[in-house]
């Protein structure tokens, strides 16, 4: 039962790799990678259950919390970096 | 009872399961950027809240579920906030979304 909900959430992962790669805007790379963490809290939840052992419960805890400040310490980098470039015409970098 | 609780956290995990694929397909395969956050940010909440209810339901009363529903509690705070925030940065850059005349390769030029 686990083995089938760890195996969704890793194909899910995959996906969110591939939207990451193909992403043509910086946005969907953040979403991608926004998607990613949610899902590693997920798996690491499922595994904590599929072995029996609920330390692993404290990881996805923590987890879930540091990929939150990563996302959005990823979108005020790129904030600030767009106002200092706002001299130039907006190009995408 | 144990059989009843067994089948209920085995459907949920097995539907929060598929609702988490269903978001992760929709994420790739949507034309702009605005639909394809509204498809991921379904594997925000209701893949975790089914997936995590699961759970909960397998390991019963005990300290796992508190920890199970407290991971559960912070993602339904920190996903939304995370998606709202992207949503912002991104029309604050000026992506304009929504209108099928955007070629979904760049979506910022309209179609030629």
């Amino acid at each position: 039962m686990y083995i089938v909900a760890s195996l969704a959430i890793v194909m899910t992962m995959c996906l969110a790799l591939t939207r990451a790669l193909l992403g043509p805007t910086v946005y969907d790379r953040v979403l991608a990678v926004n998607m990613f963490g949610t899902k590693t809290v997920l798996l690491l939840a499922v595994v904590a259950f599929l072995n029996g052992r609920t330390d692993f419960l404290d990881l996805a805890l923590a987890y879930a919390l540091i990929n939150f400040i990563g996302v959005l310490a990823v979108l005020v980098f790129f904030q600030s970096s767009r106002e200092r470039a706002a001299g130039k015409p907006g190009e995408q970098r | 009872m144990a059989i009843v609780l067994d089948a209920l956290s085995w459907a949920m995990l097995v539907g929060g399961a598929l609702f988490v694929l269903i978001g992760g397909i929709g994420a790739l395969r949507m034309p702009d950027f605005f639909t394809r956050m509204h498809a991921s940010s379904l594997t925000d909440s209701l893949g975790p809240m089914l997936v995590l209810g699961g759970l909960a339901l397998q390991s019963g009363w005990s300290l796992e579920t508190v920890k199970v529903l407290a991971i559960l509690l912070f993602l339904l705070i920190t996903g939304p906030t995370a998606t709202y925030a992207l949503g912002h940065a991104a029309s604050v850059a000026g992506l304009k979304g929504g209108t099928r005349e955007y070629r979904a390769s760049d979506p910022r030029e309209p179609r030629a």
